[in-house]
């Protein structure tokens, strides 16, 4: 993977001029490489991570185990694309083994996520069952650790 | 005895003269700051890998507590022999030719003890190791200190060392990459030196601990050329690549002659390594290149950016190869290189080490470690601008 990519990953903030500088490359050749990137869609946008259980906000967050009929035309793509149009649903994913897709989906209750369940998700044609699991605490996201601020312990001055 | 003027007396005379490191007078001087940016650590900022960690803990629970052969774990020695086989390109026997030990340190010191009659003469190059001139000393040796400059990217030269030899040199010490100066040398630059070392007939000590570290070219080891494995004690040990530091775990491979007079001296002082230090550095090479790749990456690129910076700021700095240091020259701001790093300190709170503390001849230049965070490095180099605009 080109290092630019790997660098936007860990901080996506990090200046072009920076990027630059790390890798040894001229700056506009950075600025080509993410613009192209940006423009074939293998950079599909930027955003933060957040500590969700430090916000006051109310969500609810599920990870649902999907079983669904593939179809003859479109194999499983058809009805993802259909179930990953929903804006509840953040992220959805093929699987391998005893379900087909895993989905994690957002809502601001519970009620709320169990309605989408039973009244959009369920229905659709070519579902044939759920498996719902609600979220209880965040560790880890994205490589980032969540309960940890890392501190440095090493001495000031060492050989 | 009435206090401490005749208790100094009474101190062993090696030990009395030398002088304590000139970095400890440094720390004691940045422990009492606050805010300060240090560029001063020559250790990994990057956590030893969880598998390790994670690994250690299961060795303690498992009850891995007690003494171990004095040469080391017998597993450990036949992973470190296919491993310094590899990287390394040193055959050695895990049975009599590898000895597990306290750290590098630990190492360097059996290796001279165990060589050295009083008066036997060392070649060793600076600016180096703040602790190779002492460890010399303390084993009665004579440390006599070949000079490395910039102009040839702090290399070695056969010239270098044939000026500085006499009939009673017998030890060759190298450590490349280098710390203090993050210099490297080339097959051809080794070659050179292995010539020089089987002429006079020396036994060579290298310390490669930097040995995973390089950003341009892949390391190469005298004990890959042919000839030199009978006359080498190669150190090397887990403190850099794996960032293992505090588990103080080290190794020498050498011919069996050498290993068995070290593991004597090994066996009567330390008896063997930490056992848990042990486990840990077995689990370490389990998976070597996953661990080790990210932070080299992660190091060559704060490397070009530090280059980089201190090119802007208008500070001459030989391009570091390996290690993880940059060795900028301060001599055009007429300050003596100890005092470079004190104004800074005071002044901006960034602390360096004078390169002084790496020998005489590192006067003019100062060690800043990229062993730190790139946010560190970016806002130390913002200050030092300021700080040099100033003078």
């Amino acid at each position: 993977m080109d290092e630019i990519l790997k660098i936007l990953q860990d901080n996506a903030l990090e200046s072009r001029e920076t990027i630059a500088r790390l890798l040894d490359l001229p700056a506009a050749e950075v600025n080509r490489r993410i613009a192209d990137y940006e423009q074939r869609g293998v950079i599909r946008g930027y955003q933060a991570i957040l500590n969700e259980d430090k916000l006051e906000t109310d969500k609810v967050t599920a990870v649902i185990e999907v079983k669904v009929t593939p179809q003859r035309e479109g194999g499983f793509d058809t009805i993802a694309d259909r179930i990953s149009r929903f804006p509840e649903v953040r992220s959805a994913y093929l699987m391998s083994a005893t379900y087909d897709l895993l989905l994690f989906v957002e809502g601001r209750t519970l009620r709320e996520v169990a309605g989408f369940v039973s009244e959009r998700l369920a229905p659709l044609e070519g579902v044939l069952s759920t498996s719902t699991h609600f979220m209880l605490k965040t560790y880890k996201r994205f490589g980032v650790l969540m309960r940890e601020k890392s501190s440095d312990e090493r001495l000031t001055i060492t050989p | 005895m009435n206090g401490s003027p005749s208790l100094h007396n009474r101190l062993n005379l090696a030990v009395r003269d030398i002088p304590r490191s000139g970095i400890r007078d440094f720390f004691d001087i940045v422990t009492t700051m606050k805010d300060v940016i240090s560029l001063g650590i020559g250790e990994p900022d990057f956590d030893t890998p969880w598998h390790v960690r994670e690994s250690t803990v299961f060795a303690l629970e498992r009850g891995a507590t007690h003494y171990t052969s004095n040469l080391g774990y017998l597993e450990l020695r036949c992973a470190l022999a296919g491993y310094v086989e590899k990287v390394f390109g040193g055959v050695y026997d895990p049975e009599s030719q590898i000895l597990v030990t306290v750290g590098v340190s630990e190492a360097l010191d059996l290796a001279l003890r165990a060589l050295l009659n009083p008066g036997d003469e060392v070649l060793y190059h600076e600016p180096c190791y703040v602790s190779y001139r002492a460890t010399i000393l303390f084993s009665h040796g004579i440390p006599v200190a070949v000079e490395t400059r910039p102009e040839n990217g702090f290399r070695l030269t056969r010239a270098m060392l044939e000026a500085k030899v006499s009939p009673r040199t017998k030890v060759l010490m190298l450590n490349f990459p280098n710390n203090p100066t993050g210099a490297v040398m080339s097959r051809a630059d080794l070659e050179d030196i292995a010539a020089f070392a089987q002429k006079h007939d020396l036994i060579v000590i290298t310390d490669e601990i930097y040995g995973e570290l390089t950003y341009d070219a892949p390391h190469r080891s005298i004990v890959s050329l042919a000839g030199l494995r009978e006359r080498t004690i190669f150190l090397h040990g887990f403190s850099k690549a794996w960032a293992m530091t505090g588990f103080r775990l080290g190794y020498a491979c050498g011919p069996s002659e050498l290993i068995e007079a070290m593991m004597k001296i090994h066996q009567y002082t330390m008896l063997c390594a930490s056992s848990l230090g042990q486990k840990a550095a077995i689990e370490a090479l389990a998976r070597p290149a996953t661990d080790i790749g990210e932070m080299v990456a992660e190091y060559r690129r704060r490397r070009n950016f530090i280059a980089g910076a201190l090119d802007d700021i208008g500070i001459e700095c030989h391009r570091p190869l390996g290690a993880f240091y940059a060795f900028p020259s301060i001599a055009r701001f007429g300050l003596p290189a100890k005092d470079f790093a004190l104004k800074l300190l005071h002044e901006e709170r960034v602390a360096v080490v004078p390169g002084t503390a790496f020998g005489a001849c590192g006067e003019g230049f100062v060690r800043c470690a990229y062993a730190t965070s790139l946010d560190n490095i970016k806002e130390a180099m913002a200050r030092l601008k300021r700080f040099v605009g100033k003078l």
